[in-house]
């Protein structure tokens, strides 16, 4: 088999800005701690556009794989290419204070954010079990380590051996479903196994799936597998907790969607209506649990546990419509969710907090954040005109078209409650008179564009969503359960 | 079509938006910029919505009618569901694109007294204003949901930042409680709508959200040329409907955010939103409701009947209760939103039209009961009947104008109000006599209460404390008048008002077989 490299060509540049992010730390002063921190920073950034870019430009016109149907290079695998470095670009650009005041390697802190994308990436191309294993453990590996790494922080040390003994155990439960599945098929590629495979009901081929199953809920905080992410997402740096909730996320919807979609495990109703059921129970408890959150990340962690609920109504509908809701609305999410964890990083950067009630009077201290959270949050919601609206209306609507028009009433139900809560920020940021009378905040110029740019993206999507969803309807076609539209 | 009328209405939609936008740009310290820009754009979206109501072809075979609906516009916006951008009026938008001219130029006017974060606060009215507009003019069922969340979108900081609480005897309301029940309770509610709209996509299977489409298709678009829609179908989404604009309506018992949030806004805001946004729940009922579910319609036109009169004689009484000025108003608000839930609950041409011409009327009329409401609280820092007293000594033009809104709403020919309920009331006669009677009896309550009110605050003998009182500036006073005109006109040249009605109306019965 002749293996065409030019095909890898990003991923082996996105590997190489890795190691070069580190080696520019290493060869950096170090007595002029704040401008090797914008050195480093500013390298990982033009790398990552320049892969992108790359990426872009290289695609070929019709999709590829390479060793056998191990990895796509498809315009689904493109899309979220896209996606995940500009999610990487945006986490770095919003965590240049942060990492001056707070952590004291950025050389280790921008090129681990350069590895998790490049797991990322190799997860939305994965065509094969094995490949996605490994995939999923490069970004879980770094997401490992960043979490850990303010030293000396106790809650960040406790989150980061929380995370790596519920990962660990996971991934064997995981790796365990996967042998099972190997063991009945003979084989773990995605498109050789299929519907007649699915259909035989051997003990070993439930087990196997549901095993693995759980080891991507347990990436995707569904409940019940969701008790690791809200102290993980408090004790993480604000920018990795980002990270978590944006990165890691998306990359696993795009390896389930891609393996249910190629496998044709979605063809099964059984499953179907369990993915029901846990979609159901992941925005509830999502939603319920973030009533009563009083630091602002435990709030988001929740929020974006009952955030994968939605998404899951999407993968719960298995056709074509509800795939592309997921797409759209993963987009529409990286924004909004960045757009929120932006303003977050830059709060607790500034003034060191995080709690609700210290964002009391942040409308006076920092109109611009504030302004850009409550579009966030009102995004998050499912209001006009944010990202969230359309997305939300896009996936309930193909869920419902499924014939899961119970699963989108209760979707829809919850985001009445879930605006509840996130107005409740708002009126601390806008209402509450803070006492005393807060300093007023002064942005660096990157964190303000970064701030801007993260809020037009938001509004894009919620108002001239054609490109975006006609991006995502390509992406879909590269599938093969949807290919030419069918 | 012109260029004028071909972009007409996308532009009340645009110019309020934009508006915002460049009020957000705006430097800080820049607020007698902020002013004249939003009162220019306030004119602005006045002469264009009164270039729609005068360019509209009334006559029943328009020329430019599509489906009924005139000065259509269609947009491509996103294939895969099957939305388009689709705006187009009928006679019913027509004049509720005019009303929201109206309050919207009065409002920007009368907004110029806020002081405190002038820009922000504008910008969000704007907002607003785009939301309302945008549901009015909005012919695909998306847009129109879509237009009718942004239209809720900035009422919590408005109402929470520039509102203002009450304080009772035994408890206190305050501004954030009446905000957030506002905004909880119309979402919430809005989310009924949101289901009703999804399972009607998916049932037609049009793969469309067009309300002309999908309204052919109620009318004949099932098979064997029979309604689209099956009866059972129509019986069950229909209460969806019903509830869901219906509480924005201040339908009794769903009412209760209506008076304690109105009465927490700031002046403007509730002239906007008792004026025109609770206008929406009942114009959703006919657009949604009677178009695309006749049959709904009648099984369920009783509950709405009943419930529109125990709106009229329930917001009635507890109007007589209150203490508190802006409450006496919130309540009137919802006792005369009966009125229309009535009309329409007949079915009958007259009826509609009715309820239809009491929507405009009603909406400019409290409208000025806030306006001029709010400019009491100015001055005298209360609006406690029991402490205001002979104040028409002080404040002439004040209370020349509470007069005359007082009149219209018991009322009293010569004013817009007498026509509009006149036509409810026959209306309600020929269908349901009994209940025709309530509604009368309910107008008769509201000529008690305003004119104690009247009498209370206004006449009398003036305490020492208000002698220091001014009236209304000339630019108050022009905004009120603004408001006065159209109240006039109706009540003495009802004509033209009711001719641009007329082609709505037919567009109803037609959808209901009548």
């Amino acid at each position: 088999m002749v293996v065409d490299f030019s095909l890898l060509l990003p991923e082996m540049l996105l590997a190489g800005l890795g190691f070069l992010v580190l080696a520019v730390d290493l060869f950096l002063p170090q007595d002029r701690p704040e401008r090797r921190n914008k050195a480093v920073a500013a390298v990982a950034v033009v790398g990552m556009a320049a892969v992108a870019a790359m990426a872009i430009a290289t695609q070929p016109d019709r999709s590829a794989s390479v060793y056998g149907g191990l990895l796509f290079i498809d315009a689904y695998a493109l899309l979220f290419k896209t996606l995940f470095l500009g999610v990487g670009i945006a986490v770095v650009l919003m965590s240049v204070e942060y990492v001056g005041r707070v952590i004291r390697h950025p050389g280790e802190f921008y090129g681990l954010i350069v590895f998790a994308v490049l797991g990322a990436n190799l997860m939305a191309g994965a065509g094969e079990l094995l490949t996605a294993y490994i995939s999923l453990e490069l970004l879980s590996f770094c997401l490992f380590v960043l979490v850990g790494l303010t030293r000396g922080d106790r809650r960040s040390a406790e989150a980061s051996t929380k995370y790596i003994l519920l990962g660990a155990i996971s991934s064997a439960v995981m790796l365990y479903g996967i042998s099972l599945l190997y063991g009945t098929s003979g084989t773990t590629v995605f498109r050789e196994m299929g519907p007649e495979f699915w259909d035989n009901f051997s003990p070993t081929v439930i087990v196997g799936l549901a095993m693995l199953l759980a080891g991507i809920g347990f990436k995707l905080a569904l409940v019940p597998f969701h008790l690791w992410a809200p102290d993980v997402y408090e004790g993480a740096p604000t920018p990795v907790t980002a990270l978590v909730a944006v990165l890691s996320k998306a990359a696993t919807f795009a390896l389930l969607l891609r393996f249910l979609a190629e496998a044709r495990v979605g063809t099964l109703d059984e499953w179907q209506l369990a993915l029901a059921v846990l979609a159901a129970a992941t925005m509830t408890v999502g939603t319920l649990t973030a009533l009563v959150q009083r630091n602002i990340k435990r709030l988001l962690a929740y929020s974006s546990i009952a955030q994968v609920g939605f998404v899951m109504v999407g993968v719960v509908a298995m056709t074509e419509a509800g795939a592309n809701a997921v797409l759209l609305h993963l987009v529409g999410y990286a924004f909004t969710n960045l757009a929120a964890f932006a303003v977050v990083v830059t709060v607790e950067a500034k003034t060191r907090k995080e709690e609700i009630a210290d964002y009391a009077g942040l409308s006076t201290a920092s109109p611009l954040m504030a302004m850009v959270l409550t579009a966030a949050l009102f995004s998050l919601a499912g209001l006009p005109i944010f990202a969230g609206f359309i997305t939300k209306f896009y996936l309930f609507t193909a869920a419902a078209d499924a014939g899961y028009l119970w699963l989108a009433v209760l979707a829809i139900a919850n985001s009445v409650i879930s605006l509840y809560y996130y107005l409740r920020v708002v009126r601390e940021m806008y209402i509450t008179e803070p006492d005393p009378e807060p300093e007023r905040i002064r942005l660096s110029p990157t964190s303000a564009g970064a701030l801007w740019a993260l809020l037009a993206g938001t509004i894009a999507v919620g108002v001239y969503p054609g490109p975006f969803a006609d991006a995502v309807d390509a992406a879909t076609n590269a599938l093969r359960a949807y290919a030419g539209g069918a | 079509m012109s260029f004028f009328e071909r972009h007409v209405l996308e532009s009340l939609i645009y110019l309020p938006m934009l508006t915002a936008a460049v009020l957000v740009a705006l430097p800080f310290g820049w607020r007698a910029a902020a002013r004249w820009l939003s009162v220019a754009s306030g004119l602005a979206l006045l002469v264009g919505s009164l270039y729609v109501f005068f360019v509209f072809d009334r006559s029943p075979d328009a020329s430019g009618a599509v489906d009924g609906f005139q000065l259509v516009r269609v947009l491509p916006w996103f294939d895969q569901l099957g939305i388009d951008f689709r705006l187009g009026v009928d006679g019913v938008a027509t004049l509720m694109v005019l009303l929201t001219g109206i309050v919207a130029f009065a409002g920007t006017i009368i907004a110029a007294n806020v002081e405190r974060e002038t820009k922000s606060y504008y910008a969000l009215l704007f907002i607003l204003i785009a939301g309302v507009y945008g549901t009015f003019v909005s012919i695909d069922l998306f847009f129109f949901f879509f237009f009718y969340e942004l239209a809720i979108v900035p009422m919590y900081l408005l109402i929470g930042v520039w509102g203002s609480s009450t304080k009772f005897k035994t408890f206190d309301r305050p501004k954030e409680y009446g905000a957030m029940k506002l905004v909880l309770m119309i979402v919430a509610a809005s989310l009924l709508v949101w289901v009703a709209i999804i399972v009607m996509y998916n049932e037609a299977g049009l793969g469309t959200f067009s309300i002309p489409a999908l309204s052919e298709f109620a009318l004949s678009g099932g098979e064997g040329g029979g309604p689209g829609f099956s009866p059972e179908f129509q019986r069950i989404v229909f209460p969806l409907v019903m509830v869901g604009f219906g509480l924005l309506a201040g339908m009794w018992p769903l009412h209760t955010w209506s008076p304690d949030g109105h009465v927490a806004a700031p002046t403007t805001v509730s002239m906007l939103h008792a004026g025109v946004l609770m206008k929406l729940g009942a114009f959703g009922i006919i657009r949604v409701g009677m178009l695309l579910l006749p049959e709904g319609m009648r099984d369920w036109a009783m509950v709405l009947f009943i419930l529109g009169t125990v709106n009229v004689i329930y917001g009635a009484i507890s109007a007589m209760a209150q203490t508190d000025l802006k409450y006496v108003v919130g309540y009137s608000s919802v006792s005369h939103m009966g009125y229309v839930l009535m009309g329409i609950a007949t079915m009958d041409p007259v009826g509609i039209t009715g309820a239809s011409l009491q929507m405009f009327s009603h909406g400019v009329m409290t409208a000025l009961f806030f306006a001029v409401v709010g400019a009491i609280y100015e001055r005298t820092h209360t609006r406690d009947i029991l402490v205001l007293n002979g104040l028409a000594s002080r404040m002439g033009w004040i209370t020349a104008f509470f007069v005359i809104a007082g009149l219209t709403s018991l009322g009293l020919p010569g004013l817009s109000g007498f026509i509009a309920e006149l036509l409810v009331f026959v209306g309600a006669f020929r269908t349901v006599p009994v209940l025709g009677v309530l509604g009368v009896l309910g107008a008769l309550l509201t000529a008690v209460y305003i004119l104690r009110l009247v009498a209370r605050v206004f006449l009398g003998e003036r305490s020492s404390q208000w002698d220091g009182l001014s009236d209304l500036t000339a630019r108050e006073g022009f905004a009120m008048g603004v408001l006065v005109v159209p109240i006039v006109l109706v009540g003495v040249y009802p004509g033209p008002f009711l001719d641009v009605i007329k082609p709505g109306v037919d567009l109803v019965l037609l959808a209901l077989g009548e």
